[in-house]
This record gives structure tokens, C-alpha cells and sequence, in this order.
């Protein structure tokens, strides 16, 4: 019999309902798991382990309440997502102690669902990274090769997500933080439309950029996750009412007749691994042969993203990061004797490198003198990136694409920040337009044998129909495997 | 995009950050990397286009302007590096 750990969420979520298996049993799984990898994989800031079973024993006393759709599904947080009572870090040593007293939104749904959370995962600080190696705490291992990066920023959750340490986690997709990690380590990963789940309690980073989304080993699994974040909160004015459609009804489609899919040359030229194009392509050929018609389009500010995106991001960064002054929460220089002073030392000391980079640059480009040449200059271009989506939609449902043009990397081999920003090129323009997409593993690379992530990308709350395409291929090319641990 | 060392530590400044000289020789030479890279917008024609700040408009969302308690001055007060049980206690402002 196979270990209940490499079970997807549906499937365990269907024998927890029907009690087969006791939430006990279920939590149980996930924590043997996260003893037996943790040492080589290193994906959790935190283990809830204690609070977990205490958690699940309650609800076993209850029994299973099929109005709970998570009902007794362990699940793990990025570490940036605030837990009322539970340590969050956002991986950085300015938040070392930090105990939230409120939940995240995204959080309370998921107790509401039933979910339990059994850890918190790493990630880089202030999710500002794409390798997880801007944690403050510790590297990250890829789970199908630990000497490689897992991505980022939501490295951990990715990680935790292909070791079986939980059944989904939640990660959150500032420029491709969810996309990346979930193709890097063979996971699916949903960025939602901007807007369609609350923030509220997300530390931010890129106020306007951030999204909360799921982390899964289906696409089933994904769109059951979003079914219990999504919708409005009147704690975030930036979450939309817009109505949430039945996402797992939409799944289940016979083929992908109907279906036009856009492939646009910016991403499929040029630059792109030789292995990544070789999975990526055979996967759009089989969704010729489900049906789907592709055609060429153009996003022919690609080459702009990078720039619009982290002149945009940093600005916000800078902005946001100045709430930790070492006053009402997070570390305080406890030598400084006059107030301004104590800020600085503060910040200087519970910063990483990356961070202060970053906020040093945004507050550069919102400088006077540079704000019209920079912030400016960058909005202006952030709405020709969209128009430019806008205008690709017309021709096709869906664009499809690589998320990166490389599988994992060793870590330790960016060192270089500029370097380290061009592995987002393919995923930081749907984040300026505040579009939704996601990760879909569609193989391993012939040459390094890691895991390869197709793109997709929508109109926006087209949610229903990308995971109904994305779940019709997956069954067709059948799910990725788990790595041997 | 060239910028000086005296610039990085200005704008650290402004940021309260206080960096060491290699630190500020460091970013210096990165934030010169990165500006020039940002540079390269400069190509592009934007002006008769409106920027765009976030993907939804933001609207005044109103509520009824009714007294609650969503927290106690406790929990509020918990993380903080130094209270009274009434108050954030900071050093000396002036």
C-alpha cells in the first residue's frame, strides 16, 4: 500500500470525509514526513506539530463535517502569512520573534474549511528573491536534487509541497514567487487575478504586485484551495466582489476542442534551454492533439518587463519596509539613545543584503528629481505591458509558455543580483498586469533531470477555465511524479 | 547610470540605513548595474500614455461607521520591543 503522504488533497480530503482515515492519522502523516526530510530538505521555519495534532484530535472527537471541504487536510504557510498566536518570520531577522495576534484572511478560510496547518515554510526575506537563498534562517534544498535551488520566494512551500510534507501549502507571487518554485520543483502553482484573495495579513512587499495562491500536487487540488481563498474581504479594499464560480464543477472537460492557445514568440526564442523548450513543446503538441488550435502572438514588451517590474517592486518595497522601525513590532537596537538613531540601527542590523538593496533602490527611484525618469516612466510602460496582453487576448483564451528558461539551478551560482532578477522574465509582466496563471509540471529535463513547468496565463478571473484546460492536460500527460527522498 | 558612493550612503541615509564603507562601495557599483538596466525604458515612447499604479481601481470603500473592538491594547502591545502597558516606549526624541 502507498504511504498516505503521496496522496493529492483530493484524495485524502475524500478519505478524511469519509472516515477512513482520521485527521489524527492524516497530520501524523505529514509530520513522519517532515522528520524524515526535513534534515536533507530544509523547506519549514516552523513545525506547528503540537498545535496540529491538538487541533486534529478535536476534530476527530466532532467527526468529519462534510460542510468543511479542507476538513482535517494539513497544509503549510509561507512564513509571511500572518497566524495568530504562531511565529511569522517572513524569513527575516527583523521578524525573528514576531507572534502575530490575527490570522490572514487566507488563514482564517482555511480553518474555516477545516484545514489544519502543520508548519510554515521558508522563503526569502520579504519574499524578495528567486532561489530561496535570501532567507535570513537557512538554504532551501530542491527535494529532486538538494544541490539545486528550490526557487523562490516561496521556496519552502514549493519544496514542502513535491517532499509530501503537507498536502497543499500557500504561496504568494509578487513577480513569479508562486510559479517559479512550483515549476523548479515539479509542483503545480496558481497566481490568482490581482484581487481575487484577500491580502489582508500578507506581509507586503509589492503592495499593487502581490498575490496570495496555492501550491499543489493537482490541478484538482489547486482549484479546491481557491475555491475556499477567493472572494471579498472588507479588510482589503483590493479584494474584488467579484462572484467566485464553482472552480471544480469547470474541471473534468473531455478535451481541449475550442481551445485557441497563444504562443507568444518573446518567450519561446532566444535564451530559452534547450531541455525546457524540448518539455514545453511536447506538451503544447498534446494539446494540439486534445483539440486546442494554437496561434502566434506578440508581447512585444518582454524585453521592458524586468525593468518596469523592479523599478515598480522596489519603489513599493521601500515604502512598505518602512513600517519596521523597531518600535511597535520586530527587532530594536537596544544601544541607541536618541530615536532616529534607533530606526537605523534597527534596520541596519535586521536587514539582509537583499532587502536593503532593495530598498535603497526604491528609494532612489522615488527620489526627487528621478520619480518622473523612474516610478514614473515605469507605470506608463506598465500599462502599454497590459494593453499588450489586452490585445493577445483577442486572438487566443489562454497564452501558454515556459516559466523560466531554466530548470533548477545549483545554488550558489547567481551571485550576481542583476543575474539573479533575469530568471523572472517570464513571469513578472502578468504580475504588473494583474493577470492570473499558473505552473503546470509537464516533465523532467533530458540534461539535468529536473522538473519542467509550463505557463499559462489568462484574462483576468479566468481561473475556472485555466484549470479546466490545465486539468485536462494533466490527465493526459498523467501527474508528475513524487522525487526520491 | 553611473552613481556615486556619497549618493548610495545619502539614500541609505534617507532609508535609515547606515552602511559600512564596503557595503556602500558594493551597492554602488550593483545600483549602477541595475539603474542602467532600468535605463533601457528610456527607449521606449510614453508620452501620451497614463501610467498605471495598480490593476484594479481603487475606489472609497465605505462602512458604517459603527464602534467595535477588533483587538485587545494587549495583544496590540505584546510585540513590542518596549511598553508600558499603555504605551510604545521609544528613547529620546529630541
Amino acid at each position: 500500500m502507498s504511504e498516505l503522504y503521496t496522496n493529492t488533497l483530493s484524495e485524502v480530503a475524500a478519505k478524511l470525509r469519509s472516515g477512513e482515515v482520521k485527521a489524527v492519522e492524516a497530520v501524523r502523516a505529514c509530520l513522519d514526513r517532515i522528520e524524515a526530510t526535513e534534515p536533507k530538505v530544509r523547506a519549514l521555519i516552523t513545525v506547528t506539530g503540537e498545535e496540529a495534532l491538538k487541533r486534529a484530535e478535536a476534530m476527530d472527537a466532532q467527526g468529519p463535517d462534510a460542510s468543511m471541504p479542507l476538513w482535517g487536510v494539513p497544509i503549510i504557510l509561507k512564513d509571511l502569512l500572518t497566524t495568530k498566536g504562531v511565529k511569522t518570520t517572513c524569513g527575516s531577522k527583523i521578524l525573528e520573534d514576531f507572534v502575530p495576534f490575527y490570522d490572514a484572511t487566507a488563514v482564517t478560510r482555511l480553518h474555516e474549511a477545516g484545514a489544519v496547518i502543520v508548519g510554515k515554510a521558508n522563503m526569502d526575506e520579504f519574499a524578495m528573491g528567486s532561489s530561496t537563498e535570501n532567507s535570513a534562517f537557512f538554504q532551501t534544498g530542491n527535494p529532486w536534487d538538494v544541490t539545486r535551488v528550490p526557487g523562490g520566494s516561496s521556496g519552502g512551500s514549493g519544496a514542502a509541497v513535491a517532499a509530501g510534507q503537507c498536502f497543499a501549502a500557500l504561496g504568494t507571487d509578487t513577480g513569479g514567487s508562486i510559479r517559479l518554485p512550483a515549476s523548479f520543483c515539479g509542483t503545480v502553482g496558481l497566481k490568482p487575478t490581482y484581487g481575487r484573495i484577500s491580502r489582508f495579513g500578507l506581509i507586503a512587499y509589492g503592495s499593487s504586485l502581490d498575490q496570495i495562491g496555492p501550491m499543489t500536487r493537482s490541478v484538482e487540488d489547486a482549484a479546491r484551495v481557491l475555491q475556499v481563498l477567493a472572494g471579498h474581504d472588507p479588510k482589503d479594499s483590493t479584494s474584488v466582489d467579484v462572484e467566485v464560480p464553482d472552480y471544480l464543477a469547470a474541471l473534468g472537460r473531455e478535451d481541449l476542442s475550442g481551445v485557441t492557445v497563444g504562443l507568444p514568440e518573446e518567450y519561446w526564442g532566444e535564451g530559452l534551454d534547450a531541455e525546457v523548450e524540448a518539455a514545453c513543446r511536447a506538451a503544447v503538441a498534446r494539446m494540439e492533439e486534445l483539440g486546442a488550435k494554437t496561434v502566434p502572438v506578440k508581447l512585444s514588451l518582454t524585453d521592458y518587463a524586468i525593468a518596469t517590474y523592479y523599478i515598480i517592486a522596489m519603489a513599493e518595497a521601500s515604502s512598505n519596509l518602512s513600517r519596521f522601525d523597531g518600535v511597535r513590532f520586530g527587532y530594536r537596537d537596544k544601544d541607541a539613545e536618541e530615536l532616529i538613531d534607533m530606526y537605523t540601527r534597527s534596520r541596519t542590523k535586521g536587514f539582509g543584503d537583499e532587502v536593503q538593496r532593495r530598498i535603497i533602490t526604491g528609494t532612489y527611484v522615488l527620489s526627487s528629481g528621478y520619480y518622473d525618469a523612474y516610478y514614473n516612466k515605469a507605470a506608463k510602460v506598465r500599462r502599454l505591458l497590459r494593453e499588450d496582453f489586452e490585445k493577445a487576448f483577442t486572438q487566443c483564451d489562454l497564452i501558454a509558455g515556459p516559466v523560466c528558461p531554466t530548470t533548477a539551478f545549483k545554488a550558489g551560482e547567481k551571485m550576481d543580483p542583476l543575474q539573479m532578477y533575469l530568471v523572472d522574465i517570464f513571469t513578472i509582466s502578468l504580475n504588473l498586469a494583474g493577470l492570473p496563471g499558473m505552473s503546470l509540471p509537464v516533465g523532467l529535463g533530458r540534461d539535468s533531470g529536473m522538473p519542467v513547468g509550463l505557463q499559462f496565463m489568462g484574462p483576468a478571473f479566468c481561473e475556472a477555465d485555466m484549470l479546466s484546460i490545465a486539468e485536462c492536460l494533466e490527465r493526459s500527460l498523467g501527474r508528475m511524479s513524487m522525487p526520491e527522498l | 547610470m553611473k552613481i556615486s558612493p556619497e549618493e548610495v550612503a545619502k539614500i541609505a541615509r534617507l532609508a535609515r540605513l547606515d552602511l559600512d564603507q564596503d557595503k556602500v562601495e558594493l551597492f554602488a557599483g550593483q545600483l549602477g548595474d541595475i539603474l542602467a538596466y532600468m535605463d533601457k525604458l528610456g527607449e521606449l515612447d510614453t508620452e501620451a500614455v497614463e501610467p498605471l499604479y495598480s490593476p484594479v481601481r481603487h475606489t472609497t470603500v465605505l462602512r458604517r461607521d459603527e464602534v467595535g473592538k477588533d483587538y485587545r491594547r494587549e495583544e496590540v502591545l505584546a510585540n513590542a520591543p518596549e511598553q508600558d502597558g499603555q504605551f510604545f516606549i521609544v528613547p529620546r526624541i529630541v
